[in-house]
């Protein structure tokens, strides 16, 4: 990969810095009166997910990343491994490993279309689509006539997330949910 | 991809750019101080070893040769003020490579004058008065920080004492990068712009005086009374965490300007950065002597983008990069 100097340096660059392929946030250059200038940059860590800040001599360098995000389709899991299918066309599938997977595994649902980060062609994170229809699997009985604001209870919904609904809900019924707030949104 | 043209600040700000331009220069002119207009090629270019100036090649009476492009339009005042011209500003755009970012364009406005027979503190008050006179709000009083004050106040170390290992360490500390070939100033200048610039300017204009003497630039180094330490003539007023303005007790003595200009390039070589050519005018003109006195440089782009509340200096100029 191409190395880039730090006036180079913009949001969404992928760079390597300690080992892990970081995404470029944002890249501020300071220099008091008339000294030295520094770049103030700031990386999201794409294997931890962490924000870093970090600050550069200006003029210095980081090699790229080979980092690339694909649509995916997912498959399924044997246990050990999710499975994902690019949207391409091409077939082509991919295993995801717990530590990938993260937080994404309550949300997975089969031939939903989520995003797959590759580094060097392995997957390092996947993430779900803003929202998802997911059925109700389990949630306490319905209150029959109950179709006013205000009371709330948990639901688990068929890809294992816990999520709040109304009282109205029954099991069964499928939900649209905001996989970035784990909140419900309405009936699908 | 469609050709980004548009500019990068709106029709509205440009008029009023162009109304605070029209104020700065009445300013000058209630005070009787010249505007004048010198050229931003010259034979000599800056060699501060942390400003990188652009040159090109141009056909002259002297056949094909190096000009350099200004980085102020100090060296071009300076032989103005030897040849008698009394005070005189100028609205100069300057040229620094590689320095774009929020606050920065590589090619801006600097506003510089310079006042014969001005001390320091005069120089510092009229500098405040030309703020206010831009600004549409008072933006608070006017506080006095010693640099050394500011070390110890903030960071709890002294700048001119404290262990270059121990600098070191703090830099790195604060800055998350390795520090540990830096030299003093250069520990210093980072935990400036981290640590301490972010605060200053908040509620009011700072002023931070009393410069570590191996800063002074084209500053006289005088020894202060106060710490017994030797430092540099020179100032620099902060608003709202950003650097608006840097002044100088101006230096007179062409020996001491040209042994700087030396010791500059040969800093520039440690670097790894490329020598200027020396300006032999500007040393010839000082040798010829010109009356003591003050002088300081404004981003003029900086303070606009203050007074019409902007986030940026982009915001305030018709192409920033890299829309040019």
């Amino acid at each position: 990969m191409a190395n880039y100097s730090t006036n180079e340096f913009k949001g969404g660059l992928k760079v390597m810095l300690d080992g892990d392929p970081c995404n470029i946030l944002e890249n501020e250059f300071v220099k008091p009166g008339k000294g030295q200038a520094f770049n103030r940059v700031k990386l999201r860590n794409l294997i931890t997910g962490r924000v870093w800040e970090r600050t550069f001599k200006s003029g210095e360098s980081l090699e790229g990343a080979d980092v690339m995000d694909l649509d995916m389709e997912y498959l399924y899991t044997d246990g050990d491994m999710w499975h994902f299918m690019k949207t391409d066309g091409s077939f082509e599938q991919y295993a995801v490993d717990k530590k990938a997977i993260g937080d994404t595994e309550k949300w997975l649902k089969e031939q939903a279309v989520y995003t797959v980060t590759l580094w060097n062609d392995n997957a390092i994170a996947v993430s779900p689509p803003n929202f998802l229809e997911l059925e109700v699997v389990e949630t306490d009985p319905g209150l029959k006539g109950d179709t006013a604001q205000g009371g709330s209870k948990p639901a688990t919904l068929s890809s294992g997330a816990v999520v709040r609904v109304p009282l109205f809900i029954n099991q069964g019924e499928v939900l649209k949910v905001d996989t970035r707030t784990g909140e419900y949104v309405s009936r699908a | 991809m469609p050709i980004d043209w548009q500019p990068t600040a709106d029709i509205e700000t440009l008029r009023e750019r162009a109304r605070l331009l029209s104020e700065i220069r009445a300013f000058f002119a209630a005070r009787d101080v010249l505007e004048v207009e010198t050229p931003i090629l010259g034979h000599g270019g800056s060699t501060d070893p942390h400003l990188d100036s652009l040159s090109l090649e141009a056909t002259t009476p002297n056949g094909g040769e190096r000009l350099w492009l200004q980085t102020s339009p100090e060296f071009h005042m300076k032989r103005l003020l030897a040849a008698g011209s009394g005070p005189i500003f100028q609205l100069a755009r300057s040229f620094r490579d590689g320095e774009v970012g929020r606050r920065h364009n590589l090619e801006f406005t600097m506003l510089e004058w310079y006042r014969p027979g001005f001390a320091l503190e005069a120089l510092i008050e009229e500098c405040e008065a030309l703020i206010r006179h831009v600004l549409p709000a008072d933006p608070g009083p006017l506080r006095r920080r010693r640099y050394r004050g500011l070390f110890r106040d903030v960071l709890g170390l002294d700048p001119f004492t404290t262990p270059l290992a121990d600098l070191r360490q703090r830099a790195e500390q604060i800055g998350g990068l390795a520090m540990h070939d830096a030299d003093r100033d250069g520990c210093l200048d980072l935990l400036m712009s981290l640590a301490i610039e972010p605060g200053l300017g908040q509620g009011g204009l700072d002023v931070v005086v009393d410069y570590p003497a191996s800063q002074a630039a084209l500053a006289r180094k005088r020894l202060d009374a106060e710490d017994g330490v030797e430092v540099a003539a020179r100032f620099e007023i902060y608003l709202h965490g950003l650097e608006l303005a840097n002044g100088y007790d101006e230096l007179t003595d062409a020996a001491e300007q040209g042994e700087r200009f030396a010791d500059d390039n040969r800093q520039r070589q440690a670097l790894g950065k490329p020598g200027v050519d020396i300006d032999r005018r500007l040393i010839a003109a000082l040798e010829a002597g010109i009356p003591a006195g003050s002088g300081v440089a404004l981003g003029v782009d900086r303070l606009i983008q203050l007074a019409l509340g902007k986030a940026s200096v982009a915001e305030v100029m018709a192409f920033a990069m890299p829309c040019c």
